[in-house]
Protein backbone atom coordinates (compact mmCIF):
# COMPACT_ATOMS: atom_id res chain seq x y z
CA UNK A 1 0.00 0.00 0.00
CA UNK A 2 1.13 3.45 -0.96
CA UNK A 3 1.52 5.49 2.20
CA UNK A 4 3.07 9.35 2.03
CA UNK A 5 5.88 7.75 4.84
CA UNK A 6 7.25 6.12 1.60
CA UNK A 7 8.63 8.93 1.10
CA UNK A 8 12.04 10.69 2.77
CA UNK A 9 12.25 14.06 4.80
CA UNK A 10 13.90 15.42 1.72
CA UNK A 11 11.09 14.44 -0.59
CA UNK A 12 8.16 15.12 1.69
CA UNK A 13 9.83 18.98 2.03
CA UNK A 14 9.88 19.54 -1.58
CA UNK A 15 6.44 18.41 -1.83
CA UNK A 16 5.68 20.98 0.94
CA UNK A 17 7.14 23.44 -0.65
CA UNK A 18 5.80 22.88 -3.65
CA UNK A 19 2.09 23.65 -2.26
CA UNK A 20 1.50 19.61 -3.20
CA UNK A 21 1.33 18.52 0.09
CA UNK A 22 0.18 20.35 3.64
CA UNK A 23 1.43 18.94 7.42
CA UNK A 24 -1.88 18.58 7.92
CA UNK A 25 -1.89 15.66 5.35
CA UNK A 26 0.85 14.22 7.24
CA UNK A 27 -0.32 13.89 10.32
CA UNK A 28 -3.79 12.89 9.27
CA UNK A 29 -1.50 9.95 7.41
CA UNK A 30 -0.58 9.18 11.13
CA UNK A 31 -3.85 8.73 12.34
CA UNK A 32 -5.75 7.37 9.65
CA UNK A 33 -2.93 4.50 9.80
CA UNK A 34 -2.56 4.05 13.21
CA UNK A 35 -7.25 4.20 12.98
CA UNK A 36 -6.57 1.18 10.55
CA UNK A 37 -3.48 -0.87 12.40
CA UNK A 38 -3.25 0.12 16.02
CA UNK A 39 -5.21 -2.50 17.02
CA UNK A 40 -3.05 -5.20 15.99
CA UNK A 41 0.35 -3.82 16.04
CA UNK A 42 -0.21 -1.96 19.62
CA UNK A 43 2.71 0.49 19.51
CA UNK A 44 1.31 3.18 21.40
CA UNK A 45 0.99 3.96 24.79
CA UNK A 46 -0.37 7.38 24.67
CA UNK A 47 -1.88 9.22 21.46
CA UNK A 48 -1.85 13.14 21.64
CA UNK A 49 -4.01 13.98 18.07
CA UNK A 50 -5.38 17.11 19.72
CA UNK A 51 -2.79 18.81 19.38
CA UNK A 52 -0.64 17.44 16.94
CA UNK A 53 -3.64 18.74 14.41
CA UNK A 54 -3.02 22.10 16.29
CA UNK A 55 0.59 22.43 15.79
CA UNK A 56 -0.13 21.25 12.05
CA UNK A 57 -2.43 23.68 11.39
CA UNK A 58 0.26 26.61 12.74
CA UNK A 59 3.07 25.25 10.75
CA UNK A 60 0.82 24.94 7.32
CA UNK A 61 0.41 28.70 8.10
CA UNK A 62 4.17 29.40 7.53
CA UNK A 63 4.09 27.51 4.30
CA UNK A 64 5.34 29.80 1.65
CA UNK A 65 5.84 32.44 4.10
CA UNK A 66 9.74 33.77 4.47
CA UNK A 67 9.55 32.35 8.20
CA UNK A 68 12.25 30.30 9.06
CA UNK A 69 11.21 26.28 9.25
CA UNK A 70 13.14 24.04 11.65
CA UNK A 71 15.50 20.93 9.83
CA UNK A 72 12.11 18.55 10.56
CA UNK A 73 9.51 20.76 9.80
CA UNK A 74 6.12 18.91 10.09
CA UNK A 75 7.48 15.63 9.99
CA UNK A 76 5.22 13.11 12.38
CA UNK A 77 7.03 11.53 15.44
CA UNK A 78 6.53 8.92 17.81
CA UNK A 79 8.65 9.29 20.94
CA UNK A 80 9.71 6.25 22.99
CA UNK A 81 7.48 6.57 26.54
CA UNK A 82 11.17 6.76 28.59
CA UNK A 83 11.84 10.31 27.30
CA UNK A 84 9.65 12.84 29.34
CA UNK A 85 7.61 15.51 27.19
CA UNK A 86 6.20 17.85 29.20
CA UNK A 87 1.81 18.02 29.66
CA UNK A 88 2.26 14.92 27.85
CA UNK A 89 2.18 11.56 30.24
CA UNK A 90 4.97 9.50 30.06
CA UNK A 91 5.63 5.98 32.22
CA UNK A 92 8.38 4.35 31.02
CA UNK A 93 5.98 1.21 30.32
CA UNK A 94 5.88 1.05 34.23
CA UNK A 95 2.35 0.67 36.52
CA UNK A 96 4.91 3.09 38.62
CA UNK A 97 4.78 6.10 36.22
CA UNK A 98 0.88 5.32 34.52
CA UNK A 99 -0.23 8.96 35.69
CA UNK A 100 3.52 10.75 35.78
CA UNK A 101 2.88 14.03 33.87
CA UNK A 102 6.21 15.79 33.53
CA UNK A 103 6.55 19.17 33.78
CA UNK A 104 9.40 19.69 32.05
CA UNK A 105 10.75 18.65 28.75
CA UNK A 106 14.23 15.90 27.81
CA UNK A 107 16.30 17.95 25.66
CA UNK A 108 16.20 15.80 23.03
CA UNK A 109 12.19 16.79 23.13
CA UNK A 110 12.90 20.90 23.00
CA UNK A 111 15.50 20.01 20.20
CA UNK A 112 12.27 18.16 18.44
CA UNK A 113 10.39 21.20 19.16
CA UNK A 114 13.42 23.30 17.66
CA UNK A 115 13.53 21.14 14.46
CA UNK A 116 9.82 21.32 14.45
CA UNK A 117 8.36 17.71 14.39
CA UNK A 118 4.70 17.03 15.41
CA UNK A 119 4.44 14.26 18.30
CA UNK A 120 2.02 12.17 17.40
CA UNK A 121 2.12 9.58 20.52
CA UNK A 122 4.57 7.64 23.09
CA UNK A 123 5.65 4.32 22.13
CA UNK A 124 5.59 1.08 24.13
CA UNK A 125 8.71 -0.46 25.80
CA UNK A 126 10.50 -3.02 28.03
CA UNK A 127 9.22 -1.77 31.65
CA UNK A 128 12.14 0.67 32.06
CA UNK A 129 14.02 -0.47 29.00
CA UNK A 130 14.82 -3.85 30.23
CA UNK A 131 13.95 -6.66 27.97
CA UNK A 132 14.44 -7.64 24.34
CA UNK A 133 10.91 -8.03 23.23
CA UNK A 134 8.43 -5.00 25.07
CA UNK A 135 6.78 -8.67 26.86
CA UNK A 136 8.19 -6.85 29.65
CA UNK A 137 5.68 -3.65 29.61
CA UNK A 138 3.65 -2.77 31.91
CA UNK A 139 0.40 -2.19 29.84
CA UNK A 140 0.35 -3.85 26.51
CA UNK A 141 2.48 -6.55 23.75
CA UNK A 142 3.41 -4.81 20.72
CA UNK A 143 3.31 -6.97 17.82
CA UNK A 144 5.77 -7.36 15.37
CA UNK A 145 4.34 -5.94 12.12
CA UNK A 146 5.64 -8.70 9.76
CA UNK A 147 3.91 -10.93 11.68
CA UNK A 148 1.62 -10.42 14.69
CA UNK A 149 3.00 -13.71 16.88
CA UNK A 150 6.21 -12.43 17.05
CA UNK A 151 7.71 -9.92 19.33
CA UNK A 152 9.11 -6.68 17.60
CA UNK A 153 12.23 -6.74 19.60
CA UNK A 154 13.21 -4.63 22.31
CA UNK A 155 12.84 -2.66 24.47
CA UNK A 156 12.39 -0.14 21.98
CA UNK A 157 9.82 -2.26 20.15
CA UNK A 158 6.99 0.44 19.75
CA UNK A 159 9.70 2.90 18.00
CA UNK A 160 10.19 0.47 15.60
CA UNK A 161 7.34 -1.49 15.14
CA UNK A 162 5.13 2.08 14.58
CA UNK A 163 7.83 3.08 12.08
CA UNK A 164 7.74 -0.56 10.34
CA UNK A 165 3.62 -0.13 10.73
CA UNK A 166 4.02 3.61 8.54
CA UNK A 167 2.21 5.01 11.70
CA UNK A 168 4.80 7.50 11.85
CA UNK A 169 7.65 8.87 9.89
CA UNK A 170 9.96 8.22 11.86
CA UNK A 171 10.61 8.05 15.87
CA UNK A 172 13.18 8.08 19.05
CA UNK A 173 14.47 5.38 20.92
CA UNK A 174 17.30 4.83 23.42
CA UNK A 175 19.77 1.90 23.49
CA UNK A 176 21.50 0.65 26.51
CA UNK A 177 22.77 -2.87 25.28
CA UNK A 178 20.99 -3.07 21.96
CA UNK A 179 17.43 -1.74 22.45
CA UNK A 180 17.44 0.42 18.81
CA UNK A 181 19.54 -1.60 16.89
CA UNK A 182 17.65 -5.37 17.72
CA UNK A 183 14.11 -3.87 16.94
CA UNK A 184 15.32 -2.41 14.20
CA UNK A 185 16.82 -5.18 13.06
CA UNK A 186 13.40 -7.31 14.01
CA UNK A 187 11.24 -4.65 12.32
CA UNK A 188 13.28 -4.35 8.98
CA UNK A 189 13.82 0.01 9.55
CA UNK A 190 17.30 1.91 10.64
CA UNK A 191 18.19 2.08 13.89
CA UNK A 192 21.16 3.66 14.95
CA UNK A 193 22.84 3.97 18.62
CA UNK A 194 25.24 7.37 18.81
CA UNK A 195 27.89 7.73 20.51
CA UNK A 196 27.36 7.56 24.46
CA UNK A 197 27.59 11.25 24.78
CA UNK A 198 26.66 12.70 21.39
CA UNK A 199 22.77 12.66 22.44
CA UNK A 200 21.96 14.58 26.04
CA UNK A 201 20.31 12.43 28.29
CA UNK A 202 18.91 15.10 30.56
CA UNK A 203 14.87 14.19 31.00
CA UNK A 204 15.59 10.13 29.50
CA UNK A 205 14.32 7.89 32.66
CA UNK A 206 17.53 6.38 33.33
CA UNK A 207 18.23 2.71 33.25
CA UNK A 208 21.78 2.59 33.16
CA UNK A 209 23.49 5.79 33.34
CA UNK A 210 26.93 4.89 31.53
CA UNK A 211 25.34 2.96 28.74
CA UNK A 212 22.06 4.71 27.84
CA UNK A 213 21.86 6.87 24.43
CA UNK A 214 19.06 8.26 22.72
CA UNK A 215 18.84 7.45 18.87
CA UNK A 216 16.64 8.04 15.76
CA UNK A 217 14.91 5.05 14.23
CA UNK A 218 13.59 5.28 10.57
CA UNK A 219 13.13 3.97 7.23
CA UNK A 220 15.89 5.13 5.72
CA UNK A 221 19.86 6.05 6.51
CA UNK A 222 19.42 9.75 5.14
CA UNK A 223 16.59 10.28 7.02
CA UNK A 224 18.05 8.85 10.39
CA UNK A 225 21.10 11.15 9.20
CA UNK A 226 18.70 13.87 9.87
CA UNK A 227 17.05 13.38 13.17
CA UNK A 228 20.69 12.27 14.59
CA UNK A 229 21.40 15.89 13.16
CA UNK A 230 18.01 17.21 15.28
CA UNK A 231 19.25 16.17 18.56
CA UNK A 232 23.08 15.97 18.74
CA UNK A 233 24.91 17.82 20.77
CA UNK A 234 26.58 18.64 24.04
CA UNK A 235 23.79 19.97 26.62
CA UNK A 236 24.62 21.84 29.59
CA UNK A 237 22.19 19.92 31.50
CA UNK A 238 23.92 16.56 30.85
CA UNK A 239 27.76 16.45 32.05
CA UNK A 240 28.66 13.53 30.02
CA UNK A 241 26.98 14.97 26.86
CA UNK A 242 30.33 15.51 24.93
CA UNK A 243 31.77 19.13 24.06
CA UNK A 244 32.47 17.75 20.32
CA UNK A 245 31.53 19.47 17.19
CA UNK A 246 28.43 17.30 15.18
CA UNK A 247 29.39 17.37 11.84
CA UNK A 248 26.78 17.72 8.94
CA UNK A 249 26.33 14.05 8.66
CA UNK A 250 23.47 13.90 5.59
CA UNK A 251 26.36 15.31 3.20
CA UNK A 252 28.59 12.68 3.94
CA UNK A 253 26.00 10.33 2.77
CA UNK A 254 28.72 10.27 -0.75
CA UNK A 255 27.60 6.37 -1.80
CA UNK A 256 31.34 5.91 -1.75
CA UNK A 257 33.31 3.24 0.19
CA UNK A 258 36.06 2.48 -2.09
CA UNK A 259 39.07 1.02 -0.33
CA UNK A 260 36.91 1.57 3.12
CA UNK A 261 38.73 -1.70 5.63
CA UNK A 262 36.03 -3.50 7.26
CA UNK A 263 36.74 -5.72 10.15
CA UNK A 264 34.80 -8.63 10.57
CA UNK A 265 34.72 -10.19 14.21
CA UNK A 266 34.83 -13.97 14.16
CA UNK A 267 32.90 -14.19 17.60
CA UNK A 268 30.15 -12.68 15.54
CA UNK A 269 29.64 -15.10 13.32
CA UNK A 270 30.38 -18.08 15.23
CA UNK A 271 28.07 -20.68 16.73
CA UNK A 272 24.44 -19.69 18.12
CA UNK A 273 23.88 -17.11 14.92
CA UNK A 274 21.17 -18.64 12.58
CA UNK A 275 23.23 -20.06 9.42
CA UNK A 276 20.56 -17.36 7.77
CA UNK A 277 22.09 -14.64 9.52
CA UNK A 278 25.17 -15.26 8.93
CA UNK A 279 24.71 -15.97 5.23
CA UNK A 280 23.03 -12.80 5.14
CA UNK A 281 25.72 -10.83 6.78
CA UNK A 282 28.53 -12.58 4.19
CA UNK A 283 26.03 -11.36 1.11
CA UNK A 284 26.23 -7.65 2.75
CA UNK A 285 29.57 -8.09 2.63
CA UNK A 286 30.02 -8.79 -1.24
CA UNK A 287 28.14 -5.93 -1.97
CA UNK A 288 30.46 -3.71 -0.29
CA UNK A 289 33.48 -4.96 -1.77
CA UNK A 290 31.91 -4.41 -5.34
CA UNK A 291 31.15 -1.26 -4.32
CA UNK A 292 35.82 -1.18 -3.62
CA UNK A 293 35.43 -1.98 0.33
CA UNK A 294 37.97 -5.02 1.56
CA UNK A 295 37.21 -7.20 4.55
CA UNK A 296 38.99 -9.53 6.89
CA UNK A 297 38.27 -11.82 9.80
CA UNK A 298 39.60 -10.00 12.82
CA UNK A 299 39.15 -11.14 16.76
CA UNK A 300 37.33 -9.49 19.85
CA UNK A 301 38.70 -11.66 22.07
CA UNK A 302 36.48 -10.77 24.86
CA UNK A 303 33.12 -10.91 23.24
CA UNK A 304 32.09 -14.14 25.39
CA UNK A 305 32.34 -12.04 28.46
CA UNK A 306 30.30 -8.90 27.50
CA UNK A 307 26.83 -10.71 28.36
CA UNK A 308 28.03 -10.85 32.25
CA UNK A 309 29.56 -7.96 32.07
CA UNK A 310 26.41 -6.23 30.68
CA UNK A 311 24.24 -7.41 33.21
CA UNK A 312 26.74 -6.78 36.68
CA UNK A 313 26.98 -3.15 35.26
CA UNK A 314 23.60 -2.29 34.27
CA UNK A 315 21.64 -3.69 37.20
CA UNK A 316 24.16 -2.15 39.29
CA UNK A 317 23.61 1.39 37.63
CA UNK A 318 19.44 0.50 37.37
CA UNK A 319 19.64 -0.22 40.80
CA UNK A 320 20.80 2.84 41.84
CA UNK A 321 18.73 4.85 39.27
CA UNK A 322 15.11 3.16 40.37
CA UNK A 323 15.41 4.10 43.65
CA UNK A 324 14.01 7.41 43.01
CA UNK A 325 10.46 5.63 42.74
CA UNK A 326 9.61 5.63 46.43
CA UNK A 327 6.26 6.98 46.12
CA UNK A 328 6.86 10.11 47.67
CA UNK A 329 7.42 13.03 45.31
CA UNK A 330 5.52 11.36 41.99
CA UNK A 331 4.46 8.19 40.69
CA UNK A 332 2.27 5.34 42.32
CA UNK A 333 2.05 5.26 45.75
CA UNK A 334 0.51 1.99 47.70
CA UNK A 335 -2.67 2.31 49.78
CA UNK A 336 -2.72 2.09 53.72
CA UNK A 337 1.08 2.32 54.08
CA UNK A 338 1.79 1.16 58.28
CA UNK A 339 5.66 3.52 57.57
CA UNK A 340 7.19 5.24 55.71
CA UNK A 341 9.77 2.23 55.45
CA UNK A 342 6.47 0.07 54.58
CA UNK A 343 5.51 2.94 52.23
CA UNK A 344 8.66 2.34 50.09
CA UNK A 345 8.42 -1.24 49.76
CA UNK A 346 5.11 -1.87 49.26
CA UNK A 347 4.91 1.06 46.37
CA UNK A 348 8.12 -0.55 44.82
CA UNK A 349 6.90 -4.32 45.41
CA UNK A 350 3.15 -3.39 43.67
CA UNK A 351 5.11 -0.76 40.64
CA UNK A 352 7.77 -2.65 39.55
CA UNK A 353 7.21 -5.85 37.00
CA UNK A 354 9.13 -8.49 37.50
CA UNK A 355 11.89 -7.69 35.52
CA UNK A 356 12.80 -4.45 36.69
CA UNK A 357 12.44 -6.17 40.42
CA UNK A 358 15.09 -8.68 39.40
CA UNK A 359 17.78 -6.86 37.81
CA UNK A 360 16.93 -4.57 40.89
CA UNK A 361 18.16 -7.27 43.16
CA UNK A 362 20.84 -8.68 41.11
CA UNK A 363 22.76 -4.75 41.23
CA UNK A 364 21.58 -3.96 44.58
CA UNK A 365 23.31 -7.50 45.44
CA UNK A 366 26.05 -7.18 43.74
CA UNK A 367 26.99 -3.50 44.74
CA UNK A 368 26.25 -4.94 48.57
CA UNK A 369 29.17 -4.74 51.11
CA UNK A 370 31.42 -7.79 50.41
CA UNK A 371 30.13 -8.46 46.54
CA UNK A 372 31.27 -5.24 45.52
CA UNK A 373 34.93 -5.96 44.38
CA UNK A 374 33.51 -9.32 43.35
CA UNK A 375 30.91 -8.42 41.07
CA UNK A 376 30.65 -4.82 39.92
CA UNK A 377 34.25 -4.35 40.22
CA UNK A 378 35.07 -7.33 38.18
CA UNK A 379 32.55 -6.32 35.71
CA UNK A 380 34.38 -3.03 35.53
CA UNK A 381 37.60 -4.46 34.58
CA UNK A 382 36.86 -6.66 32.44
CA UNK A 383 34.56 -3.45 30.39
CA UNK A 384 37.89 -2.06 30.25
CA UNK A 385 39.32 -5.27 28.14
CA UNK A 386 36.18 -5.07 25.85
CA UNK A 387 36.88 -1.51 25.26
CA UNK A 388 40.36 -2.41 24.65
CA UNK A 389 39.74 -5.28 22.23
CA UNK A 390 37.38 -2.52 19.96
CA UNK A 391 40.23 -0.13 20.26
CA UNK A 392 42.65 -2.36 18.38
CA UNK A 393 40.46 -3.44 15.77
CA UNK A 394 39.86 0.47 14.95
CA UNK A 395 43.41 0.87 14.89
CA UNK A 396 44.02 -0.83 11.50
CA UNK A 397 39.87 -0.92 10.34
CA UNK A 398 37.19 1.98 9.46
CA UNK A 399 34.42 -0.32 10.94
CA UNK A 400 32.99 -3.43 12.21
CA UNK A 401 30.54 -5.42 10.92
CA UNK A 402 28.54 -8.38 12.15
CA UNK A 403 24.56 -9.19 12.45
CA UNK A 404 23.06 -7.31 14.48
CA UNK A 405 21.00 -9.93 16.23
CA UNK A 406 22.06 -13.99 16.29
CA UNK A 407 18.46 -14.69 14.96
CA UNK A 408 14.90 -13.18 13.91
CA UNK A 409 12.32 -12.18 15.49
CA UNK A 410 11.21 -14.92 17.70
CA UNK A 411 7.08 -15.83 19.03
CA UNK A 412 5.99 -13.88 21.55
CA UNK A 413 6.42 -16.46 24.89
CA UNK A 414 8.84 -18.27 23.58
CA UNK A 415 11.67 -16.74 25.62
CA UNK A 416 10.14 -15.78 28.77
CA UNK A 417 10.76 -18.17 31.06
CA UNK A 418 14.46 -17.98 31.38
CA UNK A 419 15.73 -14.59 31.38
CA UNK A 420 19.14 -15.67 30.40
CA UNK A 421 17.79 -17.15 27.21
CA UNK A 422 16.13 -13.78 26.56
CA UNK A 423 19.24 -11.88 27.52
CA UNK A 424 21.69 -13.63 24.43
CA UNK A 425 19.33 -11.96 21.88
CA UNK A 426 21.65 -8.99 22.95
CA UNK A 427 25.12 -10.84 22.62
CA UNK A 428 25.92 -9.03 19.22
CA UNK A 429 24.81 -5.44 20.62
CA UNK A 430 25.89 -5.54 24.28
CA UNK A 431 29.35 -5.16 23.12
CA UNK A 432 28.74 -1.62 21.32
CA UNK A 433 27.61 -0.33 24.87
CA UNK A 434 30.17 -1.21 26.68
CA UNK A 435 32.54 0.39 24.36
CA UNK A 436 30.73 3.33 23.72
CA UNK A 437 31.01 3.42 20.14
CA UNK A 438 28.17 4.05 17.80
CA UNK A 439 26.45 1.11 15.80
CA UNK A 440 23.31 1.20 13.04
CA UNK A 441 21.02 -1.57 12.48
CA UNK A 442 20.16 -1.62 8.83
CA UNK A 443 17.94 -3.98 6.71
CA UNK A 444 19.60 -6.65 5.07
CA UNK A 445 17.84 -9.81 4.46
CA UNK A 446 14.72 -12.13 5.04
CA UNK A 447 14.51 -15.33 6.63
CA UNK A 448 11.04 -16.84 6.63
CA UNK A 449 9.70 -13.32 5.54
CA UNK A 450 11.00 -11.86 8.78
CA UNK A 451 13.70 -8.79 8.29
CA UNK A 452 17.26 -9.46 9.13
CA UNK A 453 19.74 -6.32 10.56
CA UNK A 454 23.31 -5.94 9.02
CA UNK A 455 25.58 -4.30 11.98
CA UNK A 456 27.79 -1.29 11.35
CA UNK A 457 29.90 -0.20 14.17
CA UNK A 458 32.14 2.29 14.12
CA UNK A 459 34.86 4.48 16.07
CA UNK A 460 33.70 7.06 19.07
CA UNK A 461 32.01 9.84 16.98
CA UNK A 462 32.22 8.84 13.50
CA UNK A 463 28.88 7.93 12.81
CA UNK A 464 29.73 9.90 9.54
CA UNK A 465 31.69 6.87 8.31
CA UNK A 466 28.65 4.31 10.10
CA UNK A 467 26.33 6.16 7.77
CA UNK A 468 28.21 6.39 4.46
CA UNK A 469 28.51 2.80 4.97
CA UNK A 470 24.99 2.07 5.93
CA UNK A 471 23.66 3.97 3.03
CA UNK A 472 25.93 2.79 0.39
CA UNK A 473 24.74 -0.41 1.88
CA UNK A 474 21.16 0.64 1.31
CA UNK A 475 21.26 2.04 -1.97
CA UNK A 476 23.13 -0.94 -3.34
CA UNK A 477 19.86 -2.98 -2.04
CA UNK A 478 16.50 -3.61 -2.29
CA UNK A 479 15.51 -4.96 1.07
CA UNK A 480 14.46 -1.28 2.58
CA UNK A 481 11.64 -0.67 0.01
CA UNK A 482 10.25 -4.01 1.33
CA UNK A 483 7.06 -3.29 3.88
CA UNK A 484 5.01 -5.58 5.91
CA UNK A 485 1.32 -6.85 4.49
CA UNK A 486 -0.14 -5.53 7.35
CA UNK B 1 26.53 -25.30 45.54
CA UNK B 2 24.51 -22.24 46.13
CA UNK B 3 25.36 -18.67 45.67
CA UNK B 4 23.27 -16.79 47.53
CA UNK B 5 20.73 -18.22 50.28
CA UNK B 6 17.10 -17.07 50.88
CA UNK B 7 18.28 -15.14 54.08
CA UNK B 8 20.84 -13.36 52.06
CA UNK B 9 17.58 -13.01 49.37
CA UNK B 10 15.95 -11.56 52.11
CA UNK B 11 18.89 -9.26 53.52
CA UNK B 12 19.02 -7.74 49.69
CA UNK B 13 15.40 -7.07 49.10
CA UNK B 14 15.52 -4.99 52.49
CA UNK B 15 18.43 -3.07 51.32
CA UNK B 16 16.42 -2.52 48.09
CA UNK B 17 13.24 -1.40 49.63
CA UNK B 18 11.09 -4.33 47.83
CA UNK B 19 8.52 -6.09 49.75
CA UNK B 20 8.76 -9.51 49.18
CA UNK B 21 6.40 -12.94 49.68
CA UNK B 22 8.10 -16.47 50.81
CA UNK B 23 6.99 -17.66 47.66
CA UNK B 24 8.92 -14.64 45.53
CA UNK B 25 11.82 -15.05 47.94
CA UNK B 26 12.31 -18.53 47.06
CA UNK B 27 12.03 -18.08 43.12
CA UNK B 28 14.65 -15.04 43.39
CA UNK B 29 16.87 -17.34 45.18
CA UNK B 30 16.57 -19.83 42.42
CA UNK B 31 16.72 -16.90 39.86
CA UNK B 32 19.29 -15.12 41.67
CA UNK B 33 21.70 -18.14 41.74
CA UNK B 34 21.48 -18.63 38.12
CA UNK B 35 22.59 -15.44 36.87
CA UNK B 36 25.39 -15.22 39.95
CA UNK B 37 26.46 -18.43 38.80
CA UNK B 38 26.38 -17.02 34.97
CA UNK B 39 28.50 -13.81 36.28
CA UNK B 40 31.31 -15.80 37.46
CA UNK B 41 32.30 -16.68 34.12
CA UNK B 42 34.11 -13.06 34.61
CA UNK B 43 36.82 -15.17 36.60
CA UNK B 44 38.38 -16.47 33.94
CA UNK B 45 40.33 -13.80 33.65
CA UNK B 46 43.14 -12.32 35.30
CA UNK B 47 42.66 -8.79 36.40
CA UNK B 48 44.80 -7.96 38.48
CA UNK B 49 46.35 -5.08 36.49
CA UNK B 50 43.58 -3.82 34.69
CA UNK B 51 41.98 -0.54 35.67
CA UNK B 52 38.16 -0.46 36.12
CA UNK B 53 36.40 1.19 33.42
CA UNK B 54 33.01 3.76 35.07
CA UNK B 55 32.68 5.97 31.97
CA UNK B 56 33.75 5.30 28.29
CA UNK B 57 34.75 8.88 27.51
CA UNK B 58 37.87 10.76 28.64
CA UNK B 59 36.56 13.56 30.62
CA UNK B 60 36.13 14.76 34.12
CA UNK B 61 35.29 17.44 36.46
CA UNK B 62 32.82 19.15 34.13
CA UNK B 63 32.17 22.35 35.65
CA UNK B 64 30.02 25.35 35.44
CA UNK B 65 29.95 28.91 35.93
CA UNK B 66 28.08 29.63 39.38
CA UNK B 67 25.09 31.41 38.41
CA UNK B 68 22.19 30.99 39.84
CA UNK B 69 18.94 29.67 37.65
CA UNK B 70 15.49 29.86 38.49
CA UNK B 71 14.17 26.54 39.31
CA UNK B 72 10.49 25.26 38.81
CA UNK B 73 7.07 26.54 40.60
CA UNK B 74 6.21 24.73 43.99
CA UNK B 75 2.84 24.26 42.41
CA UNK B 76 4.19 22.20 38.72
CA UNK B 77 5.94 20.24 41.25
CA UNK B 78 3.91 18.81 43.23
CA UNK B 79 1.39 18.26 40.37
CA UNK B 80 2.87 14.63 40.52
CA UNK B 81 2.99 14.04 44.48
CA UNK B 82 1.03 11.69 45.52
CA UNK B 83 -0.29 13.36 48.91
CA UNK B 84 0.42 16.94 49.52
CA UNK B 85 -0.71 19.97 52.04
CA UNK B 86 0.00 23.38 52.50
CA UNK B 87 3.05 23.75 50.03
CA UNK B 88 4.75 20.32 51.66
CA UNK B 89 4.61 16.70 50.71
CA UNK B 90 2.95 14.44 53.28
CA UNK B 91 4.32 10.70 54.57
CA UNK B 92 3.40 8.25 57.04
CA UNK B 93 4.83 10.03 60.65
CA UNK B 94 8.45 9.28 61.02
CA UNK B 95 8.76 9.89 64.56
CA UNK B 96 6.33 8.07 67.06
Amino acid sequence: MVSLFDYKVSELHQLLHKKELTVTDLVSESYKRIGEVEDKVQAFLTIDEERAREAAKKMDEKIGTDEAKGLLFGMPIGVKDNIVTKGLRTTSASKILENFDPIYDATVASKLHNAETITIGKLNMDEFAMGSSNENSGFQVTRNPWNLERVPGGSSGGSAASVAAGEVLFSLGSDTGGSIRQPASYCGVVGLKPTYGRVSRFGLIAFASSLDQIGPITRTVEDNAYLLQAISGVDPMDSTSANVEVPSYAENLTGDVKGLRIAVPKEYLAEGVDEEVRKSVLDALKVLEKLGATWEEVSLPHSKYALATYYLLSSSEASANLARFDGVRYGYRTADPESLIDLYKKTRAEGFGDEVKRRIMLGTFALSSGYYDAYYKKAQKVRTLIKQDFENVFDKYDVIIGPTAPTPAFKIGENTSDPLTMYANDILTIPVNLAGVPGISVPCGFADGLPLGLQIIGKHFDESTVYRVAHAFEQATEFHKQKPGL
Amino acid sequence: MSRISTDQVRHVAHLARLAMTEEETVAYTEQLDKMISFAELLNELDTDHVEPTSHVLDMKNVLREDKANKGLPQEEVLKNAPEHQDGYIKVPSIIE
